[in-house]
C-alpha cells in the first residue's frame, strides 16, 4: 500500500504542476490600473492556489482509483464493506471550512477596504442610457462628457443613475463594477494608479444596442486633468 | 369491486384500450389528442370572446387588445382546453359530477405501443419515457440555438442574424436548457426510478403526475413560439429583469407564462414525489435505508415547493406591470427594480439545486454500483444533502453583489455562500472515497459519472472566486460567468443526466445500449465540452462581458475557437441519439441486473412489470451493502418466502 501512497502523490503532483502552469502561463487578468484591483488581484490568487490544490487532490483520486482497480466487465467481485471513516469525514468537513471561513475574512477585509471613501474624494456621477454613458462632475461645474477622465492617484467616487433600464458600469482593468438602477442611486470607488486609456463597458443587458454601450476612460495627471476641467468649464 | 364490473367496465368504454378505427364520434370526442386540438381552438376562442365582451360592456377601445387576448386566450384557457382534451381531468370530473368513475380500470397504465405513449398514460414508467423523451426533444432544440448563436458569436460585429434574434436565441436556449430539459428531465429520471425504488407500484397520485407531465410541452410551445410573435422572440435573458423585459415587444408575454406552466408542472411532481416517498415506502423501507436517489429527490422536492411559487410570483408581477398597468417594478409609480431581483433570485438561486441534487443522487447510484462497494459514508451524505437545501435558501442575493442592493447583505451572503462548499466538498469527497479499493467497471454511465465529479469541482472551484464579494465584482456579468454556469449545469447537470439515462437504459427499455458508441460518445463530449466552456474563463476575465453579439477584436480568434468545439459538441450528441434509437429497437435483450446493483428496480425484470412487484417487498437492510456476506437490501417476495420457509420446515 505504500507504493500506491507515493504513486498517488506522484498523480497529484504531475496534475497539480500541469494545472499550476495554466494559471501561471497564461495572462488570466488585465493588467491592473487600480488601487481596488490590486487588492482583487491578491485575492483572486489566493483562490486560485487553493483550487489548483483542491483540483489536484480530486483528480488524483479519481485517476488513480481508475488506473488501479478498474476490472474487466465479466469481474463478479465485490469491494470491501467500507462504510465510511469518522476521522477523514471530520478531516473533509474541517479542512474545508477553515478555507472557505479564511477566504471569506480576507474577501471581508478587502471589501471594506474598497468601500473605505475618502472625504477629498473626486466626485463623478455616470448616467447610462440606452445605449450610451454620460459622465458628470458635480464640483467641478456644470457640464456632461461623453468621455470619462480621471486623475491619477487620486480617489473617485462615482454615483450611478439610470434614465430607462438597469445599465452596468465596468472598466475591465479598475476590477471595479456596479449597476446603475433606475429610481435608486449607487456607489462605487476607484483610485486609478496609472495612466493610459481604457474601456468603460455596460455589463447589464439593457436592449438591442447593449454589446455597442461603451465609453472611453482616461487616465490623466493632475494637471492635464485640471487643465481639461477647465477645456470643459468653457 | 366485482369481477363482473371489472369486465362489463371494458365494454362500456371500448375508447380507453383501442380506439376502434371508423368511429369518428369516439375519435372526436373521446379523449385524445384531436379532442385536444378542437378544445383548444375552443378555448381560445372563448378567452378571446369573454376578453371583447368585457371591453365592449365598459366602453373601451379597441376590443381586440393582441396581448391581453394572446393571455387569456392563448395561454390561460387554451391550455386548459387542450389538458381538458387529451382527458387530464376526465377521471376527476366523472368524481365532481356523481358520474360512476373506474377505480379499478387501469387502462391508463403501461404502454402496449408507441401510441400508448401519446396519451394521458398513469403509470409511473411510461410518464418517466414521456418525460425523457419530451425534455431531449427541447435538449436538442435549444442546443440547435446555442450552435446558431455561437456561429453568429465567431467572429465580432453581426453577420447572420439581427440583434433582437440573437437577443431572442440567448435567451430561449437558457430557457428550454433550465425549464424544459435540465429540471424535468430529472423528474422523468426520478419518475420512473423512485416508485420502484421504495418498492412501490405507482407514485401515489398517478393521474396528477400525468397531469404534470403534459403541462410540459405547453410550457416548451410557448417557449419556442415566441418566435413568431411581431417584435421576436423575449431577448432580455432568462433572468427577464425588470424595468428591460417591460418594455419587450410581445414575446416578453410567452416568458412570462410559460414560467407558470413549467413551474406549475414541478410544483405538482414535487408535492407528489414528497407524499410518495413519505407515505408509500415498503415496510422496513425506513429513511436511513433509502438510496441516495431518493433522498436527492426528497430535497429537490422540498426546494421546488418553497422556491417556485417565487418565480411564478415574479413573473405574474412583470406581466401586470406590462398588461394591467400595475408598477410592481416601475420607478415612476412608486415601484422597486432591485424588488424583482430578490424575488427572481429567491427562486432562481435554489433552482441551481433543483438542478444538482437530483444529479447527485445519481451519481451516488452509479459510482457505488460501477465500484460494487457501499457508498462512504451514507449518513453524512443524506444530511448533506440537506445542509444544501437549508443553505440553499439564505443565499440569493450573491446573484446581486453588484446589483446596488444594501451594503450590509453582502457579507452574510458572502459567508453562507462559501459555507455551501462543505456540504458539497463532502459529498465530493466521500464518492472519490467510495471509488477506493472498490471493483470499478469503467462503463458508460460510470464514465459520466467521473467526468461529471471532476467537471463539477471546476464548477464548484469557480463558484468560489465568485462567491468572494470583490472578486465577484470584477468578474460578475462577464463571460467568466457563462464559463460557471456550464460547468455547473452542462458538466454538472448535463453529465449526470447522460450517467442517469445510460444506466436505466436496460431497466427501462429491456435492451442493452451500444458501450462503444456511448464510449465515444462520452470521450467526445468530454473534450468539446472543456474546449467549449474552459477558455470562457479566461475571456471573461479579460474583459468580454456576456450578452454581447459584438466584441474587441482582440478576443475574436478564441471566440471562433469556442465557436467550432461547440460544434463539435453539438455532433457528439447525435452519437447519442444514434445509440438510443438503434439500441431500443434492436439492442441486444438486457438481463434483470446487469450492474449487480443492490437497489430495488434492479430485482425486478427490465422492463419491470406493470405494477412493478408481485408482492409488496420487505426491505431488510442498507441499499448498497456490496461485500458484506449474506447482506440483503430486501426480501422480493415475503409472502411467497415464508410460505416456502414453513414447507421447508414441514418437510
Amino acid at each position: 500500500m505504500r507504493k500506491g501512497i507515493v504513486q498517488l502523490v506522484a498523480i497529484g503532483v504531475v496534475i497539480g504542476v500541469a494545472v499550476t502552469l495554466v494559471a501561471v502561463l497564461f495572462q488570466w487578468l488585465p493588467e491592473s490600473a487600480s488601487e481596488e484591483f490590486d487588492r482583487i488581484q491578491d485575492l483572486y490568487w489566493f483562490a486560485t492556489w487553493m483550487s489548483v490544490v483542491i483540483f489536484a487532490v480530486v483528480a488524483a483520486v479519481v485517476v488513480f482509483s481508475v488506473w488501479k482497480w478498474r476490472v474487466p466487465s465479466d469481474d463478479d467481485s465485490e469491494g470491501p464493506p467500507i462504510h465510511g471513516h469518522t476521522g477523514l469525514e471530520i478531516a473533509w468537513t474541517a479542512i474545508p471550512a477553515i478555507l472557505v471561513i479564511a477566504l471569506g475574512i480576507v474577501s471581508a477585509v478587502v471589501m471594506s477596504e474598497n468601500g473605505n471613501a475618502k472625504a477629498n474624494a473626486l466626485q463623478v456621477t455616470a448616467i447610462g442610457q440606452q445605449f450610451a454613458w454620460r459622465f458628470e462632475y458635480p464640483d467641478q461645474g456644470d457640464f456632461q462628457t461623453g468621455e470619462l477622465v480621471l486623475p491619477v492617484g487620486q480617489q473617485a467616487q462615482f454615483t450611478m443613475e439610470a434614465v430607462d433600464v438597469i445599465h452596468s458600469f465596468w472598466v475591465p482593468n479598475f476590477g471595479q463594477k456596479m449597476d446603475a438602477v433606475p429610481g435608486i442611486e449607487t456607489t462605487i470607488l476607484v483610485t486609478p494608479k496609472r495612466t493610459g486609456e481604457f474601456a468603460v463597458i455596460c455589463t447589464e443587458l439593457c436592449g438591442l444596442g447593449h454589446a455597442t454601450m461603451r465609453a472611453k476612460a482616461r487616465v490623466v495627471t493632475q494637471a492635464e486633468f485640471d487643465a481639461w476641467i477647465e477645456e470643459q468649464r468653457a | 369491486m366485482t369481477a363482473t364490473h371489472h369486465d362489463s367496465s371494458h365494454q362500456e368504454f371500448p375508447a380507453h384500450f383501442e380506439p376502434p378505427h371508423g368511429s369518428t364520434w369516439k375519435a372526436f370526442f373521446g379523449p385524445g389528442l384531436i379532442r385536444g386540438a378542437w378544445m383548444a381552438v375552443a378555448g381560445f376562442g372563448i378567452g378571446a370572446l369573454l376578453v371583447m365582451a368585457l371591453r365592449a360592456w365598459w366602453g373601451w377601445d379597441p376590443l381586440w387588445i393582441t396581448e391581453v387576448i394572446l393571455v387569456v386566450g392563448g395561454m390561460v384557457l387554451a391550455p386548459l382546453g387542450f389538458l381538458a382534451g387529451i382527458g387530464s381531468f376526465d377521471y376527476w370530473l366523472h368524481y365532481i359530477s356523481g358520474r360512476p368513475t373506474e377505480p379499478e380500470d387501469h387502462s391508463g397504465h403501461g404502454a402496449r405501443t408507441w401510441k400508448d405513449y401519446f396519451r394521458v398514460n398513469t403509470d409511473h414508467k411510461v410518464i418517466g419515457i414521456q418525460y425523457l423523451v419530451t425534455t431531449f426533444v427541447f435538449f436538442t432544440i435549444g442546443g440547435l440555438m446555442a450552435m446558431f448563436f455561437r456561429a453568429e458569436l465567431a467572429q465580432p460585429g453581426l453577420q447572420f442574424v439581427d440583434s433582437q434574434t440573437f437577443y431572442g436565441l440567448v435567451s430561449v436556449h437558457a430557457t428550454l436548457m433550465i425549464f424544459l430539459f435540465i429540471i424535468p428531465a430529472f423528474a422523468g429520471l426520478a419518475n420512473f426510478a423512485v416508485p420502484l425504488m421504495l418498492g412501490a407500484p405507482d407514485m401515489a397520485f398517478p393521474r396528477l403526475n400525468a397531469l404534470s407531465f403534459w403541462l410540459l410541452p405547453i410550457a416548451g410551445l410557448m417557449f419556442v413560439a415566441s418566435f413568431l410573435a411581431p417584435g421576436g422572440a423575449f431577448g432580455a435573458g432568462w433572468t427577464g429583469y425588470a424595468p428591460l423585459a417591460e418594455g419587450q415587444p410581445l414575446g416578453q408575454t410567452f416568458f412570462n407564462m410559460g414560467v407558470q406552466w413549467a413551474g406549475a408542472s414541478s410544483i405538482m411532481t414535487a408535492l407528489n414525489f414528497l407524499v410518495t416517498i413519505i407515505t408509500m415506502r415498503a415496510p422496513g423501507m425506513t429513511f436511513w435505508r433509502m438510496p441516495l436517489l431518493v433522498w436527492a429527490n426528497f430535497t429537490t422536492s422540498l426546494l421546488v415547493v418553497l422556491a417556485t411559487p417565487f418565480i411564478a410570483g415574479s413573473q405574474f408581477f412583470v406581466m401586470f406591470d406590462r398588461i394591467m398597468h400595475t408598477s410592481f417594478f416601475v420607478p415612476e409609480g412608486g415601484g422597486y427594480v432591485l424588488g424583482y431581483q430578490h424575488i427572481f433570485w429567491f427562486y432562481s438561486h435554489p433552482a441551481v439545486y433543483i438542478m444538482m441534487l437530483p444529479g447527485f443522487g445519481i451519481v451516488s447510484e452509479v459510482i457505488s454500483s460501477m465500484s460494487r462497494k457501499p457508498i462512504f459514508g451514507y449518513r453524512l451524505m443524506a444530511l448533506s444533502l440537506l445542509g444544501i437545501l437549508v443553505l440553499g435558501f439564505s443565499v440569493w442575493a450573491h446573484h446581486m453583489f453588484v446589483a446596488g442592493m444594501a451594503d450590509w447583505l453582502r457579507v452574510p451572503m458572502m459567508i453562507t455562500t462559501l459555507l455551501i462548499a462543505i456540504p458539497t466538498g463532502i459529498k465530493v469527497f466521500s464518492w472519490i472515497a467510495t471509488l477506493w479499493r472498490g471493483r470499478i467497471h469503467l462503463t458508460t454511465p460510470m464514465l459520466f459519472a467521473l467526468g461529471f465529479v471532476t467537471m463539477f469541482v471546476i464548477g464548484g472551484l469557480s463558484g468560489i472566486y465568485l462567491g468572494s464579494v470583490p472578486i465577484d465584482i470584477a468578474a460578475s456579468d462577464t463571460y467568466f460567468i457563462v464559463a460557471h454556469i456550464h460547468y455547473v449545469l452542462f458538466g454538472g447537470s448535463v453529465f449526470t443526466i447522460f450517467a442517469g439515462v445510460y444506466y436505466w437504459f436496460p431497466k427501462m427499455t429491456g435492451r442493452m445500449y451500444s458501450e462503444t458508441l456511448g464510449k465515444w460518445h462520452f470521450w467526445l463530449t468530454f473534450v468539446s465540452f472543456n474546449a467549449t466552456f474552459f477558455p470562457m474563463h479566461y475571456v471573461g476575465l479579460r474583459g468580454m462581458p456576456r450578452r454581447v453579439f459584438d466584441y474587441e477584436e482582440a478576443f475574436g480568434d478564441l471566440n471562433l475557437f469556442i465557436s467550432i468545439a461547440s460544434f463539435v459538441l453539438g455532433a457528439s450528441f447525435v452519437l447519442f441519439v444514434y445509440n438510443m434509437i438503434v439500441s431500443w429497437q434492436r439492442g441486444p435483450i438486457a438481463e434483470a441486473n446487469p450492474w449487480h446493483a443492490r437497489t430495488l428496480e434492479w430485482q425486478v425484470s427490465s422492463p419491470p412489470p406493470i405494477f412493478n412487484f408481485d408482492e409488496i417487498p420487505q426491505v431488510v437492510g442498507g441499499p448498497y451493502e456490496y461485500g458484506v456476506p449474506g447482506a440483503r437490501h430486501a426480501i422480493l417476495n415475503p409472502g411467497k418466502e415464508a410460505q416456502r420457509e414453513a414447507e421447508e420446515v414441514h418437510a
